[in-house]
């Protein structure tokens, strides 16, 4: 049979099977497994039906927990039903997995496999989740590229209904969940065919029913719990044969056959690589590239891990084995080895005592490779081999990383490639917000389904939400492509943004011979003098041919503005001659009708003008024979840098992370603040620029930077001394502070992401042109140099006492220092001016829980962070625990907080007549309610300290114990903050029973939700916080219910401060509700709308977004404080007007509404007119607290 | 007695039309100025280059943010398909028509000849009885002289004609160096009715904000002095009907533009003003008005006090302009 070609990636291909094979599907958000519940949604939203012709029902739960509870419940009730994830979310599972397991159901899970949070949280593929849930009984299957997904979920379901073992089908996160590959698609009929009626209705009898009715799910004593686990063995016993009956079932079906165990390589072979994973495709290709040069080695893919057959096992080995080499891509730090190193010593050790091992009992070493995504290519599986080859091989060895401190690693040749001329290989270098990767995804298309090619994209992205880099890596060619790695000798590189020549060597690895193209706005006859000194070198001594296109030229032209991907797409079709250039066009323009047909026929021609105009701009340049610029790469930071960012920092930054030898990694996890200073970014093409004349000194600007780049100061006309010649300042209008003093607003330039929410709020308007405001955007590059300078000179400008500050009013508040500066949030990111707020109010005395999501990867992904400190070396204490355990993460803070206080306070009393009674007294009884006070306070713990080092140095009679204990706990005696914060999900969902213990403790923390009702960091998927009416991913159809009033359930214990702000409509407020909530003594909630790029709106305007949620009533801005109840008055405040503007006003400001009235135009027009009822019953019962008046109830 | 009228070929019940406006947005509205009388419903406009900002903006929103990050490489759902571009309307129009038996008039802005005649032939395949071409050109560009741009209009109304076999009206403004000249060459175009005159927006100054805003005021009686004096102008002199639109409030106001050469007037501000049932009050008192003095018939009463068949017509003319402003002194 003629099956259908596909290219696609990992996530579709197992979610179509998915889709096809199940009836009921729970899903929720986690990286990289996300793309299957977003597929699924997405088809059930469009009615698409399974094999038997049913819509599966699609739903999202709380967490991974409640998805594998569901699952469980569906099953136990005869639904076919699967799941998808990974990581954490896969532990979260295995409670439920126990159960499933042991009450035989089948079923299949989904793994995009992932690392595991240990010192530090990774997004990317290993098998260390898996690996964890081996003791579930769960049987693992393992495919190891996009075709074996789709064959392999097919096969895992047809397995599962008959061997009654549920499964998980796992595949390497990133590396096949999102690698783009040509492969054939399974039909209907396939599915059909594997799936068969009698065990599925078998399945469906075992479902609980009140028509044959049963219990499941006893409790058992020590008489029988035992041998009631044993009762299902003979089913483990069974499965590995049930799993190779159906793999040969499918073989007949589609030709391609699989085994439990599948052996490559010489027949003959002596030196044996076992794995499982993506890595078996590089180590395929390298055994293949090694026995045509004679090479006696071999591969064995573990297809089936559990239940481990040793049957299987031992037969899939060559007799003539000497050697084996274990490569596991987990690590299970104190054991013996890694997991399948271990299977498979036992699995030997037991063949050779039973005496049916054919061959001398070998050489097994095993070894780690490929944790997060860690690169694993040939050289690699080379050195394996070569390691094999030793008398005394490297055992427990590491790959791929320089492990200097326990010396485990090996090492390789990064030169040695098996790939094949026949292959064409590109890299394309891009922004984020250009569209390359999205064009390059198009372009494997065309090529994947316009020509017999095998064709294969990766892509790769860098850890920052704004101004990201991307970088495509396409292989396509009439051989079967099996390098899971990245592309290191390319034959083609294009450079879609000409700055990156100046950040990176991006022609270091290509080929000789190979092509590059270069995005510029310099024509042919002048970009050479544009180029840097090593790109020129290499352009000469590789022989390379150079292209040029003004993408930007085009793209103003047509329409496209900075999203240069189809002209891009154009012009590597153009010069590599794939196809000729009229086919190659005229493929474009399919694709673009396909990409684009659904959103308009505006769109579609814009693109064709684009495709039409590139050809005609695009020019070979002649390179000359000599190099002629002395221009060299910049440096990743400055060399004021700390020692760490330079030897770090710095050099992850610049992309040698991969170098970085063991011994130079924090060992715990921990990392020093203030490092993103260090990394100045420039990616703001325009920058705000003040204009001291029209202002009027409100620093609004100052308050809603999202990034802290714009800053303000006041000082004495002596700190202007040394000020360079462009230096702005100017008299300071107010003498709160004393007379003659000076302002000055500063703009970080090199930090700034160009957002321009500072220009939105600005309310100063130029009086002769009021287009222009007091703070304006202006090109960054011709002020660069002297902004660089002004910044340093400001920088160093004393900051305002924070004593003295008056902190309560917006404006003076924001001449506190921000301790959160220049994080790679998006630009005009709606939830780090909140997070900002707190580091200025508090930092210096803040220790912050952070839920994983938005807020923790800005927060805290590498190379830099966010999270700075003070002068004096005090700021904000930063952690993330997990996603769903945050509140009671910060619990536990505060609980230590406070015994180190008490003990603190004990000792204290004890030494008071050696400390001084008056010091010790003002000690303990010190209120600190303000920041004159914490600094008083700060002074006698100071003065504490002293006279214990005193006491100490003087011997201390026998007390040193005590004194070094008081010592180490004094600075406990100066109030500390506690701060939780993360977003909706985390609050509203995964982490909402947390969230209600700690609320309902009465514990002194502080809850800040960043509130942008999605969950943002994974994609916009819908929580519960989303709105009525409102699109997001996981209901693509519109959310049919009304969003949870998180505040009102606060409310409800009547100890909880309860804040609800919004920034954009009322600064004040929030700025009032972050003070009250902090000095209130008991827990408190600050639930902060947040404006999203999920949201589908401009993100430099987004504050009138925020304002138009308030207006509309929709986000009523309010304030319950308990302290007002205790005083006998009413503790709820309504501070909005609301109902000003009707909720679609609001609404339809933003594509996440908008978009459904395209999509789905009759459910839009329900729906947005019950959204406006639930504002309306809202905004009256918020109405009637605010009325109520306790005297006169009482 | 007979109050039916012919508006583009069409024969209509009455001569009160529901002008285009946010009323006929809904259905329901439409079935309900059927009942009160309303002869016809001119729809509200649909606008070529409001579609194509809605596709650049929501594509825009949908790709911004893409394959930029790891986690993340879409923000939004992409449904497989949007209704967008002029679907919506035309499905109103198959509704409306559905919905009612007097005739429906589809009203369009379009920004290209091709948007023009592209959206023409769509609204007439999807029923509509007949066009307005509510055609907007702000003559802002000092260089394009007067003649310029009349011949763009020109060319708008020969183009829909070469497309489309149902009649169209030109909706009009009344900022013409010559209004009678235009008309003359909109009909020959191919406009079988003139609607005069189109109202636009009147941007203001909020003076708190510094900020440029729009500004819809509802027309009042008095706006109807001007449509009144050119369709009087014009009766009997071009080949085309003849609408009025602007301060129709009262039966009296559809007498006056009646007499003066109207085949129909249209109604928006005063149906906003006092609600849809408007048109009934409107319709009694043109019958019991024309019952009091004796008319049998609309048609009677058509362009008897045009231009053309008044005693002194000098008195819609420049000179009587000027007798006017005197007599206020």
């Amino acid at each position: 049979m003629d099956r259908k070609k596909v290219t696609i990636d990992g996530n579709e291909a197992a979610a179509y099977v998915a889709y096809n094979t199940n009836e009921v599907i729970a899903i929720y958000p986690i990286t990289p497994s996300s793309n299957m519940g977003e597929w699924c949604d997405a088809w059930a939203a469009v009615n698409k039906k399974n094999i038997w012709g049913m819509i599966p029902s699609v739903s999202e739960l709380q967490s991974e927990g409640g998805a594998s509870g569901s699952v469980h419940g569906a099953l136990q009730t005869g639904a076919l039903t699967t799941t998808f994830t990974a990581s954490q979310g896969l532990l979260l599972m295995i409670p439920n997995m126990f159960k499933i397991a042991g009450e035989l159901t089948s079923t299949v899970f989904h793994v995009s496999a992932r690392s595991i949070a240990a010192a530090a949280l990774s997004i990317f593929g290993d098998h260390s989740d898996v690996m964890a849930t081996r003791s579930t009984g769960f049987a693992l299957l393992s495919s190891n590229s996009v075709q074996e997904v789709m064959d392999f979920a097919l096969i895992a379901q047809a397995a599962t209904l008959e061997s009654r073992i549920p499964f998980i089908h796992f595949f390497d996160g990133f590396r096949t969940s999102h690698e783009v590959m040509k492969i054939e698609e399974l039909t209907k009929e396939d599915m059909k065919a594997m799936m068969d009626d009698e065990l599925i209705i078998a399945h469906r009898n075992r479902g609980l029913t009140p028509d044959r009715p049963v219990m499941r799910g006893t409790a058992q004593n020590p008489d029988v719990y035992f041998q009631g686990r044993e009762t299902v063995n003979p089913f483990y016993n069974a499965c590995p044969a049930i799993v190779q009956k159906q793999m040969d079932k499918f073989a007949k079906l589609t030709g391609r056959q699989y085994n439990l165990f599948d052996y490559v390589g010489a027949p003959d072979a002596e030196k044996i690589i076992i794995m499982m994973g993506s890595g078996s495709e590089a180590a395929e290709e390298t055994v293949n590239y090694l026995t045509s040069k004679g090479e006696k080695v071999g591969l064995l893919k573990v297809r089936l891990y559990r239940p481990f057959s040793l049957e299987y096992f031992i037969k899939a080995l060559p007799k003539t084995t000497k050697s084996i080499a274990v490569l596991d891509r987990t690590k299970e730090p104190g054991s013996g080895g890694e997991p399948l190193y271990l299977d498979v010593v036992n699995a030997i050790s037991e063949k050779y005592m039973a005496g049916e091992l054919q061959f001398a009992f070998p050489k097994i070493i095993g070894g780690r490779y490929g944790l997060s995504s860690k690169e694993f290519t040939p050289a690699m599986v080379k050195s394996v081999f070569d390691n094999l080859s030793k008398e005394k091989p490297k055992a427990h060895f590491t790959l791929g990383i320089i492990e200097d401190v326990t010396n485990t690693s090996l090492e390789f040749d990064p030169h040695f490639s098996v790939e094949s001329d026949e292959t064409f290989r590109g890299k394309f270098y891009g922004l984020g917000a250009d569209g390359t990767v999205g064009a390059n995804k198009n372009s494997i298309k065309i090529i994947g389904e316009g020509t017999d090619y095998f064709a294969q994209g990766y892509f790769v992205y860098d850890s920052k939400k704004s101004g990201s880099t991307t970088v495509s890596h396409l292989r396509f060619g009439p051989k079967e492509i099996k390098s899971t790695y990245l592309i290191n000798k390319p034959r083609f590189v294009a450079c879609h943004q000409q700055v990156f020549l100046e950040q990176m060597d991006m022609l270091k690895d290509a080929s000789e011979g190979a092509t590059f193209l270069l995005n510029t706005k310099i024509d042919k006859e002048h970009v050479w003098d544009s180029l840097p000194e090593k790109v020129q070198t290499d352009l000469i001594n590789k022989k390379m041919k150079f292209f040029i296109i003004d993408a930007y030229k085009v793209g103003e032209a047509t329409g496209m503005g900075a999203r240069i991907n189809t002209i891009m797409q154009t012009c590597f079709f153009a010069i590599s001659e794939i196809f000729p250039q009229a086919t190659a066009i005229s493929m474009i323009k399919d694709s673009i009708k396909k990409t684009y047909g659904a959103k308009g026929d505006k769109i579609v021609q814009m693109n064709f003008d684009a495709v039409d105009k590139t050809v005609a701009n695009l020019f070979e340049v002649t390179i000359p024979n000599k190099v002629t610029s002395k221009m060299q790469l910049q440096p990743a930071v400055s060399g004021n840098a700390p020692d760490f960012v330079k030897e770090v920092t710095a050099r992850i930054i610049a992309g040698e992370g991969d170098l970085l030898p063991v011994s130079k990694m924090p060992i715990d996890g921990t990392f020093p603040l203030t490092t993103t200073r260090w990394e100045k970014r420039n990616i703001a093409l325009e920058v705000p620029v003040w204009d001291m004349e029209t202002c009027i000194q409100c620093n609004k600007c100052v308050m809603v930077c999202p990034h802290a780049t714009i800053r303000a100061k006041i000082f004495d006309e002596k700190d202007l001394a040394g000020a360079p010649a462009t230096f702005k300042s100017t008299k300071f209008k107010s003498k709160d502070y004393g007379e003659g003093l000076y302002y000055s607003l500063q703009v970080a330039v090199e930090d700034c992401t160009g957002c321009g929410l500072c220009v939105d709020v600005c309310p100063a308007k130029n009086k002769k042109e009021t287009k222009l405001k007091a703070i304006n955007m202006a090109e960054q590059i011709p002020i660069r140099e002297q902004e660089r300078a002004n910044w340093d000179f400001f920088f160093n400008i004393p900051d305002l006492d924070r004593k003295v500050v008056a902190v309560s009013k917006v404006k003076d508040s924001q001449f506190l220092e921000p301790l959160f500066e220049f994080s790679g949030a998006c630009s005009g990111c709606g939830e780090t001016p909140y997070v900002k707020l707190v580091s200025q109010l508090f930092g210096d005395r803040t220790i912050i829980a952070n839920a994983t999501g938005c807020s923790s990867i800005y927060g805290g992904n590498l190379p830099t962070t966010p999270w700075a400190s003070n002068k004096d070396g005090r700021g904000p204490a930063w952690s993330n625990s997990l996603f769903e355990d945050n509140a009671e993460f910060g619990y536990g803070f505060r609980l230590a907080i406070d015994n180190h206080n008490l003990q603190a306070k004990d000792l204290l009393k004890r030494f008071a007549s050696e400390v001084g009674n008056d010091l010790v007294d003002a000690l303990i009884n010190a209120t600190q309610k303000d920041e004159a006070e914490i600094y008083e306070q700060r002074e006698r713990v100071s003065a504490l300290k002293n006279k214990l080092d005193d006491m100490l140095k003087a011997g201390a009679n026998g007390k040193s114990s005590d004194l070094k204990n008081l010592l180490s706990l004094a600075d406990y005696l100066v109030k500390k903050s506690v701060w939780i914060m993360g977003g909706d999900g985390w609050a509203y969902d995964i982490g909402y029973g947390g969230l209600d213990h700690v609320i309902a403790s009465g514990k002194n923390v502080n809850i800040l939700v960043l509130d942008t009702e999605v969950y943002s960091n994974t994609g916009g998927q819908c929580s519960k916080s989303t709105p009525r009416a409102a699109v997001a991913k996981f209901a693509a159809a519109g959310k049919p219910g009304a969003k949870k009033d998180l505040g009102l359930m606060a409310m409800s214990y009547g100890t909880v401060y309860v804040a609800k702000v919004a920034m954009g409509a009322n600064d004040q407020h929030t700025l009032r509700a972050f003070l009250e909530a902090e000095a209130y003594d008991g827990p408190s909630l600050i639930i902060a709308y947040s404006h999203c790029i999920a949201h589908g709106i401009n993100m430099g305007t987004a504050m009138q977004n925020q304002k138009a949620a308030v207006d509309s009533g929709h986000w009523p801005l309010f304030r319950y404080h308990p302290d007002l109840a205790a005083e006998g008055k009413n503790p709820f405040k309504l501070d909005s007007k609301g109902l000003k503007i009707p909720f679609k006003d609001y609404a339809y400001m933003e594509t996440r509404y908008k978009m459904l009235t395209k999509s789905h135009p009759a459910e839009a027009a329900v729906l947005i007119k019950e959204a406006q009822e639930d504002v309306i019953r809202k905004w009256k019962d918020y109405e009637r607290f605010a009325a109520y008046e306790p005297e006169k109830s009482a | 007695m007979d109050i039916t009228t012919t508006y583009l070929g069409l024969k209509l019940k009455s001569p009160i039309v529901s002008s285009a406006g946010p009323l006929s947005e809904k259905i329901s509205n439409i079935r309900e100025m059927e009942d009160a009388g309303a002869g016809a419903v001119v729809l509200y406009s649909i606008f070529e280059e409001q579609i194509e900002h809605e596709q650049l903006e929501l594509d825009y929103h949908t790709s911004a943010h893409t394959e930029s990050f790891a986690e993340a490489t879409t923000y939004l759902p992409e449904p497989f398909e949007f209704k967008l571009g002029p679907d919506e309307y035309l499905n109103h129009i198959r509704k409306a028509k559905e919905a009612v038996d007097i005739p429906i008039i589809a009203s369009l802005n379009g920004k290209s000849i091709g948007g023009w005649t592209d959206y023409a032939k769509k609204m007439e395949q999807a029923g509509a009885d007949a066009l307005e071409l509510n055609i907007y050109l702000l003559p802002t560009d000092a260089k394009k002289s007067g003649s310029e741009i009349e011949k763009t209009y020109i060319d708008i109304v020969k183009a829909v004609k070469s497309t489309v076999k149902i009649p169209f009206a030109v909706k009009m403004h009344p900022f013409f160096s010559s209004t009678s000249y235009m008309a003359t060459e909109l009909s020959n175009a191919g406009a079988s009715g003139l609607v005069m005159f189109n109202r636009f927006y009147q941007p203001d100054i909020d003076l708190e904000t510094l900020d440029v805003v729009p500004n819809v005021i509802l027309s009042t009686p008095m706006a109807m002095r001007l449509p009144l004096r050119w369709i009087a102008m014009l009766y009997g002199k071009v080949n085309a009907d003849l609408a009025a639109t602007s301060g129709i409030y009262s039966a009296e106001d559809v007498l006056k533009m009646v007499m003066a050469g109207a085949k129909v007037t249209q109604m928006l501000s005063s149906l906003l003003k006092f609600g849809i049932g408007h048109i009934a009050d409107v319709t009694t008192n043109l019958k019991s008005w024309m019952e009091e003095k004796e008319y049998e018939s609309i048609e009677q009463m058509r362009g008897s006090m045009s231009y053309m068949n008044v005693d002194d017509p000098a008195k819609f003319e420049r000179a009587n302009y000027m007798k006017v402003l005197n007599s206020y002194k």
